[in-house]
């Protein structure tokens, strides 16, 4: 398994932080969905987020993905990289996954195809009209399935898959895309509970290999991933530290956890 | 008949071993392509086996919009591009082999003039304009069928897809894109004959249009170049890339995501299929003998959508299906009941959008799986039985 999740430059004595976000503002429309937020995010870490309906999540995740400038502010991956310059796939090119909140996989391709869209390699137009498949390509695909637990389902359409599942599936798609950096959105949302705590173990199984950021609702869930947690709140991080720390506090009880 | 070995281990074999039903297109589209020219040919005109000359050319023109109803699925049945402007690609195809067969006219023409077309003289210019050059020569005209719909479909593309403009404004932009070609190309001084279009040609490479023969190797080109371009579009579809132009359709953002750049994937397929729309118009052009702007017209280009959506969307042979049975359909129904074709044009698009999501195709498909499951389930109580 950590053949196909290894990613390199990973544990470079050099890198201060993995994600790096300054000072970052964005409006819409005169409303402040992201307000002077800060964000550090260590390499190797597991970081939840969480925060009320609102609170900026989803920009904030579009705004390291690029799928949105920010109108101020720094957003730095790798220490150096700034990311504000590039568009969605530079990005997914230079180490950064992304899962969005409703599970995306492609309905009417089967599971492997999925997978082996994702995985890891050129993205040229002439690459992919010429391209064959290397048996070691398709043991990583194979793999991937496994430790997603599709194994079963390989050949059947991601269509016909479970809602569970296809977080599952979309999950794997993302490993073997190979970054560094892997954005979760929301990954539990809909799930039974028994797929909760394994979507948080099949996280934790991923961290070891990889930078994860999450961000979810489901308090749970939260605890079994056992992380840092950053609260956000109208823009900005409310509140930063172990779950234990954060729900003592007052401001977070009174915007989040009270409710 | 080909060695069995021998096809199974080419590439074109592969690919067709795992499509039945190509098997069967190109199948037929071969036979017809040998024995429609040859009842034509050597059956005597009484005889019950003749295809009468009329007939050859209409299935001509059928099989030149199947052509283009394949480039067509191609982007909107595969990457979810609904082009409501690929009639303009077809008009531009046709356009470059009508110049052609103009310059072939010579002092044939009514004026008699060996440097200028009719309309020119008649238009009273003195000079051959600089885009006419070149189409005396056979080859340089026909990489301009190719050459002009690639950049037209480039340009356009390129805007278009950078912008990422998709869905119904895209389509909406296509329909303005060949809309303003129209009103270009109805213009006397654009140098194209304007409402009259290009007609009146004499002979290609040298062999009379009028004639029988000829005729019937243009049909035998139209039939070979829809099986090719559809050999060439399963490719397409099967590669890798056609499995980036699925996951472009069903979830662009994700595919974004997944580092795919988009619109360097929409822009090839376009590209390609205009290039076939092209090639399309080239062949249709000597067989029916005119080319004016109404090609050009936004009601040609939605029809093309029709015979797409009628046979199946995203199956290749759906296309080349639903755009020989409606336009079969429309010359039986212009002939008997001229007034009501447009009526049953609409309908059949209703039709087919609210019962037949899939066309022809999905009914057959479906038809096929319910025996197939009757026969599973009977099957043991037939043995029981007897």
């Amino acid at each position: 398994m950590s053949a196909v999740v290894k990613s390199p430059g990973f544990h470079s004595a050099e890198m201060q932080s993995m994600l790096y976000l300054n000072g970052v503002t964005k409006s819409f429309d005169g409303f402040k969905a992201i307000n002077n937020l800060s964000l550090d995010i260590s390499p190797g870490e597991l970081r939840a987020i969480i925060g009320p309906n609102g609170a900026g999540k989803s920009t904030m995740m579009d705004i390291i993905t690029g799928k949105t400038r920010p109108d101020s502010g720094e957003v730095k991956f790798r220490d150096s990289i700034d990311l504000t310059q590039y568009d969605e796939a530079d990005i997914a090119n230079l180490g950064i996954g992304r899962k969005f909140q409703k599970p995306t996989v492609i309905e009417t391709l089967t599971v492997w195809e999925n997978v082996e869209l994702a995985l890891a390699g050129t993205r040229s137009v002439l690459r992919a009209l010429l391209h064959k498949l290397s048996s070691e390509q398709a043991d990583k695909i194979d793999e991937v399935i496994k430790l997603v637990g599709l194994k079963v389902k390989t050949n059947d359409l991601a269509g016909s898959l479970s809602h569970g599942q296809k977080q599952w599936l979309e999950i794997g798609m993302l490993i073997v895309q190979g970054p560094e950096l892997l954005l979760v959105d929301e990954p539990a949302a809909g799930m039974t509970d028994h797929e909760t705590m394994e979507t948080a173990a099949l996280l934790k199984e991923i961290n070891k290999d990889h930078t994860v950021v999450v961000v979810e609702h489901d308090m749970d869930f939260i605890k079994a991933l056992d992380s840092k947690v950053t609260v956000l709140h109208e823009g900005s991080v409310l509140a930063e530290g172990r779950l234990e720390v954060v729900s003592a506090n007052p401001r977070v009880i009174e915007v989040y956890l009270g409710r | 008949m080909i060695n069995k070995a021998i096809f199974e281990r080419s590439a074109v074999g592969r690919l067709l071993l795992a499509d039945k039903a190509g098997r069967y297109l190109i199948t037929g589209l071969l036979a017809v392509m040998v024995v429609v020219p040859l009842c034509n040919l050597l059956m005597p005109a009484g005889s019950f086996l003749h295809i009468p000359t009329y007939i050859v050319v209409l299935l001509g023109k059928y099989l030149c919009y199947a052509l283009l109803a394949l480039a067509l699925d191609l982007v909107w049945g595969y990457c979810g591009i609904l082009s409501l402007g690929h009639g303009a690609f077809f008009a531009l195809g046709g356009y470059a082999m009508g110049m052609h067969l103009m310059r072939q006219i010579g002092e044939r023409g009514v004026y008699g003039n060996a440097e200028l077309p009719d309309f020119m003289v008649f238009l009273n210019w003195t000079e051959l304009p600089w885009y006419w050059y070149g189409f005396d020569n056979f080859f340089f005209a026909m990489f301009m069928v190719a050459l002009v719909p690639a950049a037209l479909a480039f340009v356009f593309g390129w805007l278009a897809f950078r912008s990422r403009v998709t869905g119904v404004y895209l389509s909406i932009i296509t329909q303005a894109m060949t809309y303003a070609l129209l009103l270009a190309f109805f213009r006397n001084d654009m140098g194209f004959g304007g409402n009259n279009g290009l007609t009146d040609f004499k002979d290609i490479l040298g062999f009379s249009l009028q004639s029988d023969v000829t005729r019937c190797v243009l049909f035998a080109l139209s039939a070979l170049s829809v099986a090719l371009a559809y050999i060439l579009c399963r490719a397409i579809v099967s590669s890798k890339y056609g499995r980036v132009l699925v996951a472009i359709r069903d979830a662009e953002s994700r595919t974004r995501f997944m580092g795919y750049r988009v619109e360097h994937f929409k822009l090839f397929v376009f590209v390609v299929s205009a290039i076939l729309a092209g090639i399309a118009g080239a062949l249709y052009v000597p067989q029916v003998g005119i080319i004016n702007p109404g090609e050009f017209g936004p009601i040609n280009s939605i029809e093309i959508v029709i015979w797409v959506a009628i046979g199946g969307r995203g199956t290749l042979f759906g296309a080349v299906i639903g755009a020989i049975a409606v336009n079969y359909a429309k010359t039986y129904f212009t002939g008997a009941f001229p007034e009501v074709w447009l009526f049953m044009l609409g309908a059949l698009f209703v039709i087919s959008t609210l019962y037949l999501p899939k066309g022809i195709v999905g009914v057959v498909n479906q038809m096929r799986e319910r025996r197939a499951e009757r026969d599973a389930t009977s099957t043991p109580e037939q043995g029981a039985q007897s």
